[in-house]
């Protein structure tokens, strides 16, 4: 800010005072102390009690998450959410990227393609389920039809310990749209000077996306990568409304077990545990992804 | 990030012919010459955000029969009425973020004071705080204040701001010319001045892509209403589509997938009537100084 200022010339006017500028945004304050910090300084205190919401919370100490580390549950969700994370973060950057390349240019066919790639990112999670529940059917559903009429007899998507969780890693590739309209947004903004020297020099397309265009737009990949880590950490709505995480808990994912000890077992503070290991995982995680694409984005230094 | 003040956005389509009268207003004053204009000034901008907030609701009071016979042709009345009546809460919730966020945005763009930049990057920082974290404790906290079951739980929090609304404002609060600021300040014009007569209907754009966006969330949202909603009948479209399963045994998929259709129709309209705004908002967030 002080260097945007400076840029405009010696002209400085007054600055206003901290209680102007506290003022503008004392609703966020107001919003931030009472559905931010309260809860979370509350989740961290029902975190070490045994509260069933029918008795006050009662402390006691680290036994929420002694119980935790042999819960086999727990550990159950922990390795179905690494895995899901573990394929649907690298898949959905190396698809958004490839999708991304081939829809940049401005053709009218390009332009329909991007609307339609993006358009599933507006789908309510419902309806999305409601309608892959009726895609992957296994005798009515059009993707077993398809693989009927090529020959293949396609499983028991959602009834299948083996599939279901793919079926979640395909539903989750076909909303990749929001991650392609940031890259495109990148790809237009980088210098077209760079593509024309590339050229001169007699780099190939191939060459020219891999050595311009990706370390151009790290930033925005860097971004995508920590949002879908940190969404794919968080998956909730899918498996519990197609497959209520099972079959035989193939898709119970992380969220569900906080979800299923709060909400339906009552038990807040094993609840508010599994919430802070979470907590401390995903940024865990995110601080780890931050800190080692130090050397591998490119910054424009301005 | 690149949203043009003029009229080529996206969501500024539906609000053409609504804007004419104000078109033909403004260039009637400024025949007069420039000399007067301080008052048509003040007038055009409150007119302009006025005259976008009616469109708005002369789009949604012209769509809401349709939307309406749309869900009851699949609901009972009763559950009908109840359906009409959850666009309220969407309503209050988008406003709400609008407002607030577009106030917030302010005070962290366009006022200088110290520790703006510091605390700029908390709100930023609580984007990461995940929601699993965050609903035990509150719905322990709405359950005190006697919220759960309604739909305050659904709003109420919208009305003070949201991380990446105030975001995306601020990012674009932060490229109108200072210039304008300063000779609005040395016209005797007070920051509420500035706010309202200059940078909210340069911004037109901009919150008409935060009030789709924030649509979106509320339409789409599935954990909130499953965990502050204790009674079917108060249940979003979002929510209630997955009782058509569960309710009747056999699933009725021709019925099922009529509701989807009708639970993506509106979202759908909306981003074709406003594709470019959606588009610029999801693209502005990757590009973060």
């Amino acid at each position: 800010m002080t260097t945007e200022r400076r840029s405009t010339g010696p002209r400085r006017h007054n600055p206003d005072s901290l209680t102007t500028g506290v003022l503008w945004i004392s609703p966020w304050i107001l919003g931030f102390v009472c559905f931010l910090a309260v809860p979370i300084g509350l989740s961290v205190y029902y975190s070490f009690t045994d509260y069933s919401l029918l008795d006050p919370p009662e402390f006691v100490g680290w036994d929420n998450f002694r119980a935790l580390m042999h819960d086999a549950l727990f550990w159950r969700a922990i390795r179905n959410t690494a895995f899901y994370a573990a394929v649907t973060v690298p898949g959905g950057l190396v698809l958004s990227l490839a999708l991304a390349l081939l829809l940049t240019p401005r053709t009218r066919t390009a332009r329909f393609a991007r609307a339609a790639v993006f358009l599933p990112t507006l789908v309510p999670p419902v309806a999305i389920a409601m309608g892959w529940m009726w895609l992957f059917n296994p005798r009515q559903g059009l993707i077993n039809a398809v693989l009927r009429s090529l020959g293949f007899d396609g499983p028991d998507w959602l009834g299948d310990a083996r599939w279901a969780m793919w079926a979640m890693v395909l539903m989750t590739m076909w909303g990749v749209g929001g991650a392609v309209v940031i890259y495109l947004a990148a790809i237009q903004d980088v210098p077209r000077s760079l593509y024309e020297a590339a050229e001169l020099d007699g780099a190939s397309r191939a060459r020219r996306a891999w050595h311009v265009t990706l370390p151009m737009i790290s930033p925005a990949i860097l971004f995508n990568v920590v949002v879908g880590l940190i969404g794919s950490l968080q998956m909730f709505a899918l498996p519990q409304i197609m497959t209520r995480g099972g079959p035989d808990f193939a898709t119970y994912m992380y969220t569900q077990h906080v979800y299923a000890n709060a909400f339906i077992f009552g038990r807040m503070g094993y609840a508010s545990a599994a919430a802070w290991i979470q907590i401390l995982i995903i940024a865990g995680l995110t601080v780890t992804v931050l800190g080692a694409s130090r050397r591998l984005v490119f910054s424009r230094g301005a | 990030m690149n949203l043009p003040p003029d009229d080529h956005a996206g969501p500024q389509v539906p609000a053409r012919g609504a804007g004419n009268p104000g078109t033909k207003a403004r260039r009637h004053e400024g025949t007069k010459g420039r000399t007067e204009s301080q008052v048509p000034a003040r007038r055009t901008g409150l007119l302009a955000f006025s005259l976008l907030t009616a469109t708005w609701l002369a789009a949604l009071l012209f769509a809401l029969p349709l939307l309406w016979i749309a869900i009851s042709s699949t609901r009972s009345a009763d559950q009908a009425l109840e359906a009409g009546l959850s666009v309220l809460p969407a309503a209050l919730a988008v406003s709400g973020m609008v407002i607030s966020s577009a106030v917030i945005a302010y005070g962290f763009s366009r006022v200088q004071w110290r520790g703006r930049d510091a605390v700029f990057a908390i709100v930023l920082g609580t984007m990461m705080i995940p929601f699993p974290a965050l609903m035990a404790p509150q719905y322990l906290l709405f359950k005190k204040l006697g919220w759960i079951g309604t739909f305050l739980p659904l709003w109420l929090p919208a009305w003070f701001g949201g991380a990446f609304s105030i975001f995306l404002l601020r990012q674009f609060f932060r490229t109108l010319p200072r210039e304008l600021d300063e000779a609005a300040r040395l016209d005797g014009c007070s920051h509420v001045g500035i706010f309202l007569r200059i940078i909210l209907p340069l911004s037109r754009p901009v919150l008409a892509t935060v009030a789709l966006l924030h649509f979106v969330y509320t339409w789409n949202d599935y954990l909130g209403p499953l965990v502050f909603l204790n009674h079917q009948r108060q249940y979003t479209l979002a929510l209630g589509l997955q009782m058509y399963q569960s309710q009747h045994g056999g699933t009725p998929w021709n019925l099922v997938m009529a509701a989807t259709v009708l639970t993506i129709a509106p979202v759908a309209a909306m981003f074709l009537a406003a594709q470019k705004a959606f588009v610029e908002g999801v693209a502005t967030q990757g590009v973060k100084e």
